[in-house]
């Protein structure tokens, strides 16, 4: 219905100038956070790792669609079996097996935030709308192999994300709401079972700071104190760049990666971190409007499940720093620190651009 | 419903239902934005003033700087008393993780036995886990040097750097500096909490106790910012402590030593005070202890040996222990006899050997069988005759000696500036019908112109009760701090003076006469006014009383007693000597004190040298 957009001038750039501005002022806006938080060694890793997430995103970009749907398969079977590797091989960091060694250090786990999505829209390409059981029950174990293999590592984050870009998916394709009520029913009866028998001691902590941060100050849940006081001593304007004494005397921990969202709230107060928001909300919009105009199923339920996942980054990494969810280790978009984070969400948006620059046209 | 199945899916349908989610999925973000946004403002703006006190408390800490104490001089402004830095090795329980290997790989490094380690175990349980404990109070320097090497291997150990008060002169002056000792919990009720942040250690015993808020000083703050680590960064406001005041003593640490020295293998007690100021020159117990051993907690092996000692070097004699004046009661008893007018200057009597009471049989002896003759008032001093005394306290009665010895303080405190002094006794016929509740017997008014029965004196009573005597009447306030000013009291308004000067020649002869009974001690160069006495020790049978054949056993022997002061004409010393057990006032305790007066006039002299005789 939306049928006057004549740029035809995007088709030869093939680049979506909105969601490259946007994707750029949230960077500038991150690398001014980070350098309060890490100073100018971790700012100039983090340029060198941006400048190579826009080369990708531009990449992807170019592609089309239809490439990306004849290897999704290939990819998910791919990802599997790396998931499988790294917990026979995997080579362990701070209690968990997330990297494999083949060549560079490599996390199979940032592959399958991709790839999922792009399987599950590549399964429901051809498929009747909305999907009946049997399909429903075949995407959900193609969901669950990775989300268990991650889960596994242990990486609780990780594995909440690629099962939410995949619920996405399926939410796009019209679940109905009777599957998505039962669905979060389930989940509800499933969570202290898995409580008891699945997770491991330290995500149990996790999660018991998250119930009650007061309880011992100083063992785990000192992260989401410190954080609190980092964003409420910030205040409506906070307390000036390089000025958040928590940040820079280290009371905040992880300040330049999973909790660097405090450390803007501490310096630059509310007024920063509703601006941020607005950001965020601008990219999640573009992408949600890209999707809503993208030519066929597979390249809307993409598009969309990868927004909306890049939406959820959002809100688990907001609300975990402040105290609303537990803390899973989700990076904050495009401003944490890490170079993994960046490529995976800068590869995702090139899809997104993908989408926009192969998009219907004038079609009937 | 199969792959391909391209001609059932109805494009307009799933376009509906595409669009459809992702308006849902619009609103969706929006409420979750809208929560975030939501949970910010409620940390942001309404929690903030909670959460920035938070912050700032993790900022700034206070940390508050002890406040040196004061050094204590002599009067001629030798340091006695100061502060030396040290080195204790302490941990903290909750940092270190295998307390009992650590310990051991320590034991060669700085001196552990088995023993100490055990006690430290034994505290660790009996601690919170964030109290640090002191493993070593005072680290040498290769104890420090060797764990510092090693310092990094031992976490949660740390050698921290501290004042300790250190005491240059031990047993000759520990009964009155006294000592400082941690603070416990009995002393954390008693001190100022704010006067205190900070400080470890607090006077316990002697002047360190009586003049604590004067040595201890004001404790300042140290505001400093830093960081989760607890490394300062900056500071933020500094206000410094200030240190305590300097005391200086009226003694004289080298009569002190001398005066210590003097008492040679005997316990007892010698003071020394310049009459006309009440500054006290010297006060020893002996024997003393080391107050060094108290200042980080003593071990209990040492106290245990100095609570048991027979010889009680822990208790302060000169102002505890209690003695009968004995003889040295008679130049005073005399000196009433004359005030009240029941004897002239000129007055005799005839000393037949012993004294009786009318219509009783016991007879009250003279030491010396036989009887000293005619005898005068300065006769009766210098041969310190018994039955003289026996008299004349029968003439006087109690009521009268009881109501004339008060004016010279006897059975009062003396004030001195040491916490813990025991009150005399001068008997009266009120205090024994109080106390014992029968009437007073006029046997017991005679042995009282002896010095003995009830009676009880310390030596620094005594030795108050010689200033007055020495200074004619007048009374200054013993002291043993540094005064600038003397408070001054005239106690008699009509005591002749040729009653004194009868007194004090009475006093002279006792040294100086051919027949006085401590001759001994007699210097060409300036006159001493002396009188000895004995203290009765009990437990001995009466017929060995008198009986010089037999030894008696040194723990039953008398006390021997010896007040004196010099130049007699002049008093610039008087001098008590209470020698335990050393059974003749005269031959023991008068030489100790011929000792003390020889080295403080000799000193005196020696700085007077161009002019005085």
């Amino acid at each position: 219905m939306i049928q006057n957009q004549h740029n035809f001038h995007n088709k030869r750039h093939y680049v979506d100038w909105w969601l490259l501005s946007l994707i750029v002022l949230l960077m500038c806006y991150g690398l001014l956070v980070l350098y309060s938080a890490g100073g100018w060694v971790l700012v100039k890793q983090q340029m060198i790792r941006m400048a190579l997430g826009i080369v990708a995103m531009l990449f992807l970009a170019q592609l089309k669609p239809e490439k990306l749907s004849g290897i999704a398969p290939w990819l998910y079977i791919i990802t599997v079996m790396l998931l499988i590797a790294v917990l026979i091989f995997g080579y362990e960091s701070k209690g968990a097996q997330r990297w494999l060694k083949i060549g560079i250090r490599f996390q199979p786990s940032e592959l399958a935030k991709l790839t999922i999505p792009l399987v599950l829209a590549w399964f429901y390409r051809y498929r009747v709308l909305p999907p009946d059981f049997k399909s429903i029950l075949i995407s959900i174990v193609m969901l669950l192999m990775p989300v268990v293999l991650i889960y596994k590592q242990p990486d609780l984050g990780t594995s909440i994300m690629v099962g939410v870009s995949g619920i996405f998916v399926l939410f796009l394709a019209g679940l109905s709401w009777k599957y998505i009520v039962s669905g979060i029913a389930t989940v509800a009866t499933a969570a202290p079972i898995l409580w008891h028998y699945s997770l491991s001691a330290y995500q149990k902590r996790r999660v018991m700071t998250f119930l009650n941060p007061e309880n011992d100050s100083l063992g785990s849940s000192w992260n989401i104190i410190q954080s609190k006081i980092a964003i409420g001593s910030g205040g409506l304007f906070g307390k000036g760049w390089q000025n958040g004494s928590q940040t820079q005397l280290d009371f905040l921990p992880e300040h330049s990666t999973d909790f660097i969202l405090s450390v803007l709230a501490e310096e630059f107060g509310l007024i920063g971190v509703v601006i941020l928001l607005l950001i965020y909300l601008a990219i999640i919009f573009r992408g949600l409007y890209i999707a809503f105009q993208a030519k066929d199923t597979f390249n809307r339920l993409f598009a969309g499940a990868l927004t909306l996942t890049f939406f959820v980054y959002v809100f688990i990494n907001a609300g975990m720093i402040s105290g609303l969810l537990p803390v899973v280790g989700v990076p904050l978009p495009l401003v944490s620190y890490g170079g993994t984070s960046i490529l995976t969400i800068m590869a995702s948006l090139g899809m997104i651009m993908s989408v926009y620059n192969h998009r219907k046209l004038l079609k009937s | 419903m199969n792959h391909g199945n391209k001609q059932i899916k109805n494009a307009q349908i799933e376009t509906r239902i595409f669009n459809n989610r992702i308006f849902y999925s619009v609103i969706i973000v929006i409420i979750a934005i809208s929560i975030i946004i939501f949970r910010f403002f409620y940390l942001q703006v309404i929690q903030h003033e909670t959460l920035l006190f938070n912050s700032e408390k993790n900022r700034i800490k206070t940390t508050s700087l002890p406040p040196a104490r004061g050094f204590i001089y002599d009067r001629n402004g030798k340091l006695l008393v100061d502060n030396l830095p040290t080195y204790r090795l302490q941990f903290i329980p909750e940092k270190v993780l295998d307390l009992k290997t650590k310990l051991d790989e320590l034991k060669p490094l700085v001196k552990l036995d088995d023993n100490d380690i055990e006690t430290l175990l034994l505290q660790v349980e009996n601690n919170p886990a964030f109290k640090p404990i002191i493993v070593k109070p005072k680290l040498t320097e290769t104890e420090l040097s060797s764990f510092i090497v090693r310092k990094h291997t031992f976490s949660g150990f740390d050698a921290i750097p501290y004042l300790i008060r250190h005491y240059k002169y031990t047993n000759i002056l520990a009964h009155i500096v006294g000592y400082v000792g941690r603070i416990n919990d009995a002393d954390n009720k008693r001190l100022d909490k704010n006067r205190y942040m900070g400080t470890e250690y607090t006077g316990k015993r002697g002047l360190e106790k009586y003049h604590e808020k004067s040595l201890h000083g004001q404790p300042g703050t140290l505001i400093v910012e830093s960081n989760a680590q607890g490394r300062v960064l900056k500071s933020i406001e500094q206000i410094s402590p200030v240190s305590g005041n300097d005391i200086t003593l009226t003694i004289d640490i080298d009569l002190q030593k001398t005066a210590y020295q003097a008492l040679g293998e005997l316990t007892g007690s010698v003071i020394a005070i310049d009459p006309k100021n009440g500054e006290i020159l010297a006060m020893v117990s002996k024997p003393g202890f080391d107050p060094n051993d108290f200042v980080n907690g003593i071990s209990q092996v040492k106290y245990s040996s100095l609570i048991n000692s027979i010889e009680k070097p822990l208790f302060n004699r000169s102002i505890k222990g209690g003695y009968e004046p004995g003889s040295t009661i008679k130049p005073y008893i005399a000196l009433a006899g004359l005030y009240n007018n029941i004897i002239g200057i000129n007055y005799k009597m005839f000393s037949k050997g012993y004294f009786q009471l009318p219509n009783k049989d016991r007879k009250y002896h003279d030491w010396k069988e036989g009887g000293h003759g005619n005898i005068n008032i300065t006769q009766s001093l210098a041969q310190s005759v018994n039955t003289f005394y026996y008299d004349l306290a029968i003439k006087l009665g109690i009521d009268r000696i009881h109501d004339f010895l008060i004016h010279f303080k006897f059975g009062e405190l003396s004030n001195i500036e040491i916490l813990g002094e025991m009150r005399g006794l001068l008997p009266s016929r009120k205090w024994k019908k109080d106390k014992k509740g029968t009437i007073w017997y006029p046997g017991e008014t005679v042995i009282t112109g002896i010095g003995q029965g009830y009676f009880v004196n310390t030596p620094i009573q005594l030795a108050t009760s010689l200033s007055i005597l020495a200074n004619k009447g007048l009374f200054v306030q013993p002291h043993l701090i540094k005064k600038d000013e003397i408070i001054e009291k005239q106690i008699f308004l009509d005591i002749e003076e040729q009653y004194w000067s009868t007194i004090h020649q009475g006093m002279i002869d006792v040294v100086h006469s051919a027949k006085g009974s401590a001759r001994a001690i007699r210097n060409p160069n300036y006159l001493i006014a002396g009188k000895s006495g004995t203290s009765q020790v009990y437990g001995k049978k009466e017929e060995d009383v008198y009986n010089k054949n037999i030894e008696t056993p040194k723990h039953l022997r008398n006390h021997a007693l010896f007040i004196s002061f010099a130049p007699a004409n002049d008093p610039k010393i008087a001098v008590v000597v209470v020698a335990e057990h050393g059974s003749s006032g005269s031959g023991t305790a008068a030489p100790i004190a011929g000792i003390v007066i020889e080295k403080y006039l000799s000193d005196i002299l020696k700085m007077n040298q161009p002019g005085n005789k």
